[in-house]
């Protein structure tokens, strides 16, 4: 039976399809929860209810909503490419998705263990720019356009800094692979020696360049309610909403395990004593999506000229200069080699 | 067949087929879209060569900014094709003429083409044992044609400037924001709290 799934072609081939969606169902449903918990963080910090009525507490809000999506009518504006128009939502959630192709949850739990994981994440991050662009072409309306040029703009702007700052770590690591960077986070002092405190600064820039590459408040410029009525997605309906609306907190997601994968140690224990495993790197991507709703309950929406101008004018300068300083720092091994995990065998 | 060789002919169709319909496709979005379709599918393909590095730049420079620049341009510009097509039978023998030159060319430089003995060799060995495609280029780019690699930086560099310098037009007769002026202006500055009586006004 082993030698079936390890050398047959088509066994491989099964075994990749049983590990793919391992990772996938687990995800959606997970993300079901997330969405919940969103938005009853978002109804606490307003003091409140928020979803409560579909099950106990509210918890099966998230499927209630999605059956309601799935059995409405998908409306084709008039004079829509309805190609491209259905292939938009399809692009932006296959794109968030297949991101998860190279995040591991534990040591080696990886569905690919490639040497340029990172570069593969930025690049397929890269592309989730083009579900809003020709969403918003193709929908030939006014609002959509703008939404998505508003969007594409924002989304290739922060691209930029979150690039610079994914540098620094790569550096600091002498590796691209993610198993690797977190296991130069390992160390004897917990959570002393996670990339969180030699890349301060950083981690901050990274997670305000997240939240305005994955388009969520303050920066959701692109959906803005009060001025663009929810920008490139308005003239979706049904099943393609749904598709964008999943593949938007796919990325959120994603984003929060790149957070704790790159600064927070991944699967590491943050206490010396205490063994590494999955938990860990759960309770650290709910950390950060904590940090995300948050942030979005609280902060009031940026205006689109500051937004531009702190991606272009402080964040590109800063993570550029942060670069040129880690490479020295890691050159010189200065501070005991905490910028050169890969000189100290770290 | 092996599960490589399936997805070499699947990005090698993609390919092809992409970059046919881009010239063919009369919507030129659906062109770019088309190109873009064809970026990916040879990323695909450096990746089964085994130069992942190479395949990942491709998608992130090439599908992540400068076909997402072709498109903005595609999409904002009103380019009438109907208008340019017609003119299309005028220019045709002067297209055919350096098409054919152009082909006369490539089939004389293929014509002479002699592949060397160690070609087959330096492909089997793209990089040493043990070391990673990426820290392979690494070492090559920055050590051996480091020159070589400053300069196309440079070359770029003033590429760039060229550009800001032709488009950059500073307008005095428009308002700007200020956004350091904005961020220190003091509310007790901006605003007069006045207590006014009932019944009274100002």
């Amino acid at each position: 039976m082993i030698e079936f799934f390890t050398t047959t072609n088509l066994g491989i081939f099964l075994l990749i399809v049983g590990q793919v969606l391992l990772i996938v169902v687990p995800l959606l449903v997970a993300l079901a929860f997330l969405l919940y918990g969103d938005r009853k963080i978002w109804a606490a910090v307003q003091m409140r209810r928020g979803p409560n009525v579909v099950g106990t507490f509210g918890l099966l809000q998230s499927f209630a909503d999605f059956v309601k999506y799935a059995v409405k009518e998908i409306v084709y504006p008039a004079g829509a490419d309805k190609v491209v128009f259905l292939m938009a939502p399809m692009v932006s959630l296959v794109m968030a998705l297949v991101a998860w192709a190279v995040i591991p949850f534990n040591d080696g739990w990886v569905l690919s263990d490639i040497n340029v994981a990172i570069l593969y994440v930025f690049a397929v991050s890269s592309l989730e720019v083009y579900g809003v662009i020709m969403g918003g072409w193709a929908s030939n309306s006014k609002y959509p356009f703008l939404g998505s040029l508003r969007s594409a703009a924002q989304m290739i702007s922060y691209e930029v800094s979150i690039g610079l700052i994914i540098i620094g770590v790569i550096i600091s690591t002498g590796s691209m692979n993610f198993g690797d960077i977190v296991n130069a986070q390992k160390g004897d002092y917990g959570l002393l020696n996670w990339y969180w405190l030699p890349h301060f600064p950083m981690m901050f820039l990274f997670l305000i360049s997240a939240m305005a590459e994955t388009n969520r408040p303050p920066f959701d410029l692109p959906e803005a309610e009060s001025e663009l009525v929810a920008g490139y997605q308005v003239e979706y309906s049904s099943t393609p909403f749904l598709l964008f609306m999943i593949g938007e907190y796919v990325a959120i997601v994603l984003m929060c395990a790149l957070t704790s994968l790159l600064f927070l140690g991944g699967w590491l224990s943050p206490i010396p004593g205490l063994p590494d495993g999955i938990l860990w790197m759960f309770a650290k991507i709910l950390f950060v999506f904590f940090i995300f709703s948050m942030v979005k309950a609280i902060t009031p929406r940026y205006r689109y000229d500051q937004l531009m101008r702190i991606g272009w004018k402080v964040f590109l300068p800063m993570s550029l200069v942060w670069v040129v300083i880690v490479a020295f720092l890691a050159k010189f091994e200065a501070f005991g080699g905490a910028y050169a995990r890969w000189a100290i065998g770290g | 067949m092996s599960i490589a060789a399936l997805a070499f002919y699947l990005f090698a169709i993609c390919v092809i087929a992409g970059g046919l319909f881009t010239v063919i496709s009369r919507n030129p979005v659906h062109s770019v879209l088309w190109l873009i379709l064809a970026f990916l599918s040879s990323a695909g393909l450096f990746v089964l060569l085994g130069a992942e590095f190479v395949a990942m730049l491709l998608i992130i420079v090439y599908v992540g900014a400068v076909a997402v620049l072709f498109l903005f341009v595609v999409m904002m510009l009103d380019v009438d094709f109907a208008e340019l097509k017609a003119g299309m039978a005028q220019y045709l023998p002067v297209a055919l003429l350096i098409g054919v030159i152009l082909l006369m060319q490539l089939g004389m430089a293929v014509g002479v083409w002699q592949v060397s003995d160690m070609a087959e060799a330096q492909r089997a060995a793209v990089t040493p044992e043990g070391v990673e495609n990426t820290a392979a280029l690494g070492h090559l780019i920055y050590d051996q044609y480091f020159l070589l690699f400053q300069l196309a930086g440079l070359i770029l560099l003033v590429a760039m400037i060229g550009a800001i310098v032709l488009t950059l037009r500073h307008r005095k007769d428009i308002k700007r924001q200020n956004v350091l002026e904005q961020m220190w202006r003091d509310p007790a500055k901006a605003m007069d709290l006045k207590d006014v009586k009932p019944g009274q006004g100002l």
